[in-house]
């Protein structure tokens, strides 16, 4: 990593420089990829869950290769740690079975399997040849918290209130929907 | 590290979300794959802003907010879902096909039935 820096890029770097990050990152992806499978592929439904908890974990892993490290830690604060109790909350007020249910995949699970595929070798092929000739310098770190902070409360302040302001609204609307009516006599 | 491992896995990653949110049957699950596409998203958003060494880290500044409205809208999906299971008794994406506030049979070949009263359950929608 520090060579890249002394010397150009695309001098020192072959096709594919197996680096200790490239190869990390290519295993954790690999990881990801098959625990995200799993999330969409398993028939009991609270495995879904649980798999999907490896998945956001590993992205997580991801993005601290990629140095974006206060992203690293909201991922792991935000997604592990809320949306996926929520949805086990979800799995569970909704009566889902325990064991095995044969009909998670609805009828349509080849055509949904064609439509994803060709999405897949669509995007792959055009990523692959759009990048090529293209590497992260990943010598300084580019997400550390501190930038992100300056940046998000000096630059992005507006945004950030805006979001603020739908939090509250989704916070309100999920409190409206859940709440059951009185039954008029 | 070259740009088109991140690239590669987020696309690989949206298309398994992508199979999920056409295949799953029921709506947990359905959000569940809706979150794995907004994940590669996120980290294609952070693998380009790492790589553009952007002075406003606008890619990471739109992750933080991506992953907000992720949150939001997982609340949200799922008092929806909720909502749907306490009134018709299922979260079965497939048997949920109309929006009125009939008393529906949830079976398959109660469909024609359905359909000719489709117009008396809509009165009582509107009233």
């Amino acid at each position: 990593m520090n060579l890249a820096a002394v010397v150009p890029l695309d001098s020192t770097h072959g096709f594919l420089s197996p680096s200790g990050v490239e190869i990390v990152f290519v295993l954790v992806g690999l990881g990801v990829l098959g625990a995200a499978l799993l999330t969409v592929t398993t028939k009991q439904l609270v495995h879904a869950a649980l798999w999907l908890v490896v998945a956001l974990g590993g992205l997580a892993i991801e993005y601290l290769l990629l140095t974006a490290e206060f992203i690293a830690w909201v991922q792991v604060l935000i997604y592990v740690g809320a949306v996926v109790v929520l949805v086990l909350f979800g799995l569970m007020l909704t009566r889902a079975p325990i064991g095995v249910s044969p009909d998670a995949d609805s009828g349509n699970r080849w055509l949904a399997l064609g439509v994803a595929l060709a999405a897949a070798a669509t995007l792959v092929t055009l990523v692959v040849d759009a990048f090529r000739c293209t590497w992260i310098d990943l010598g300084t770190v580019a997400g550390s918290t501190k930038a992100n902070g300056v940046t998000l409360f000096r630059y992005w302040v507006l945004p950030f209130e805006a979001l603020s302001v739908l939090l509250l609204a989704a916070l309100v609307g999920a409190i409206v929907l859940s709440r059951r009516e009185k039954k008029e006599p | 590290m070259h740009l088109v491992f991140p690239a590669v896995l987020a696309a690989l990653l949206f298309c398994v979300g992508l199979y999920g949110v056409l295949a799953r049957r029921n709506a947990v699950l359905m959000l569940m794959s809706v979150e794995l596409m907004l994940n590669a998203v996120n980290l294609n958003l952070v693998a380009f802003d790492v790589w553009l060494r952007d002075a406003l880290h606008s890619g990471q500044a739109l992750t933080l907010f991506t992953i907000t409205v992720a949150a939001a809208e997982i609340g949200l999906g799922l008092a929806i879902v909720l909502l749907i299971f306490r009134n018709r008794g299922t979260a079965d994406i497939d048997r949920v096909g109309r929006l009125t506030d009939g008393d529906e049979k949830a079976d398959g070949d109660e469909k024609a039935d359905s359909a000719e009263t489709v117009g008396d359950d809509e009165m009582e929608g509107v009233g």
